[in-house]
């Protein structure tokens, strides 16, 4: 996959202010599920530097593929055609190859496949919305799917979440685990939603603003959005002259 | 002026909502036909690989006492001789037939998670300590806004949990056992996690 040397350095520290905090009671939710005592610090050890690795043979030819992977043959969901792409990156800047990249949404709609879901929009027979790849030697990686529809929920009582696509990236430490959304370009929504809002940072929440991307968008078939990820960076090990453990 | 050092921040983190077992689980709410199976499903261990096979069972709750149904758990351990199957694993090879990464969306009705994995072997501390043999445990929900990190360790390593340098960085020894698994049975243990209040688990800033 790389032909760079597995890195065992420790991670940088976590930027907690870029972080939503875990109790924002804006977002109702929060208040019950939001831990009150000080997270214990811990510089990561052996086990949360390391992560599995998950290889490209486990992905099937249309998981990253949400307008075809659930449609029956012949047929595809309705709604705007777009195609996301973008790279996984650390916070030196560096691609990520081989990061698990897996991603959920609402149909055109605005409305999930899902027993729970309540929201009277229609389901779409032929969309699952959910879909999967690894990032490639340079940590691209791209996916086709149907623009998702903003929706209702109960919040407050008119709450509505702007537009957007879950991603849920796992690169090569359990502790660069991550679970994010991703936003596009120009929806009113998204200064007005109680989620975007538990980041603390405006810059931040701009970061999770996908683009429109008209050098890729494919001419008549679909628009491109480039949405890059950050996960955490590590440094370097030049410096480590003492073996560890034994 | 000096030279911009060039590193680009995070991505923050949002909440994983209440339908992340459709990205991560789909199998799990009935959306099959995608994935062949949901990654991280079933026992973490086969015919091959090393070890002693333990259960772990567990709920979350939140600060009213009740237990969260849209949670997602995952788990990453050590292999019986207390190597991770990593890249990142320096020290030696881990056992081929165990991966130590699983996932667990909880039971549809009650919210309980389920891990068949093997107890891992100890792991050295960055000094060289040892650390009593311990599963990071990573979780995420509606209403989190950034994944925890907790460690669940066994109770019956009285010793070995009483030397660990991570146990012992809590400064309120009280809150240390909210990290020990309680046994049920033969190699059968429960760990509850608790989000907020009485019993609030130990999560850490890694
Ligand atoms: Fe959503």
């Amino acid at each position: 996959m790389s032909n760079r040397p597995p890195e065992t350095g420790p991670f940088f520290a976590r930027d907690r202010d870029i972080h939503p905090p875990a109790y924002t009671p804006w977002y109702k939710t929060s208040i019950l599920r939001s831990p009150q005592r000080a997270l214990i610090s811990l510089e990561g050890t052996k086990s949360e530097i390391t992560g599995p690795v998950f290889g490209h043979g486990m992905l099937n030819p249309l998981d990253n593929d949400l307008i075809l992977n659930y449609a029956k043959p012949g047929e595809m969901p309705i709604g705007p055609r777009i195609l996301v792409h973008g790279r996984v990156l650390d916070e030196r800047g560096a691609g990520v190859p081989g990061a698990l990249v897996e991603f959920w949404q609402a149909n055109a709609g605005g409305r999930y496949r899902h027993k729970k879901e309540t929201y009277l929009a229609a389901v779409d027979p032929n969309f699952g919305g959910v879909g999967r790849t690894i990032t490639d030697e340079t940590g691209y990686y791209w996916f086709k799917t149907i623009q998702p529809g903003p929706y209702p929920w109960p919040n407050g009582v008119n709450d509505w979440r702007p537009a957007h696509i879950h991603f849920s990236i796992f690169g090569h430490g359990f502790q660069q685990r991550l679970i994010t959304q991703m936003y596009f370009e120009g929806d009113p929504l998204i200064w007005r939603c109680p989620i975007v809002k538990t980041v603390p940072d405006e810059d931040a929440i701009r970061r999770l603003v996908a683009p429109l991307d008209m050098n890729a968008t494919i001419p008549m078939d679909m628009r491109a959005y480039k949405f890059d990820i950050v996960l955490r960076g590590r440094r370097s090990t030049f410096f480590e002259n003492r073996p560890e453990g034994n | 002026m000096v030279q911009p050092l060039g590193y680009i921040k995070e991505s923050a983190s949002q909440t994983a909502g209440p339908y992340v077992h459709i990205g991560c689980t789909p199998n799990f709410v009935g959306i099959h036909g995608i994935f062949d199976r949901d990654l991280g499903s079933g026992a973490l261990y086969n015919d091959e690989t090393r070890g002693t096979r333990v259960t772990i069972r567990g709920t979350v709750y939140d600060g009213g006492g009740y237990a969260l149904r849209d949670a997602l758990v995952e788990i990453w351990q050590a292999d019986d001789a207390g190597f991770y199957n990593s890249p990142s694993e320096t020290r030696g090879e881990a056992d081929p037939n165990f991966l130590g990464w699983g996932r667990s969306p909880g039971d549809m009705d009650t919210g309980e998670f389920v891990f068949e994995t093997i107890k891992p072997g100890r792991v050295p501390f960055k000094d060289g300590r040892w650390m009593a043999p311990h599963i990071t445990f990573w979780i995420v929900a509606r209403g989190i806004n950034i994944g925890l990190h907790t460690r669940m360790y066994f109770p019956e390593d009285e010793a070995a949990n009483a030397e660990d340098p991570v146990l012992a960085r809590i400064e309120h020894k009280d809150r240390v056992p909210t990290l020990i698994a309680k046994k049920e049975g033969d190699n059968t243990y429960r760990f509850d996690i608790r989000l907020q209040g009485e019993g609030e688990t130990v999560f850490f800033d890694i």
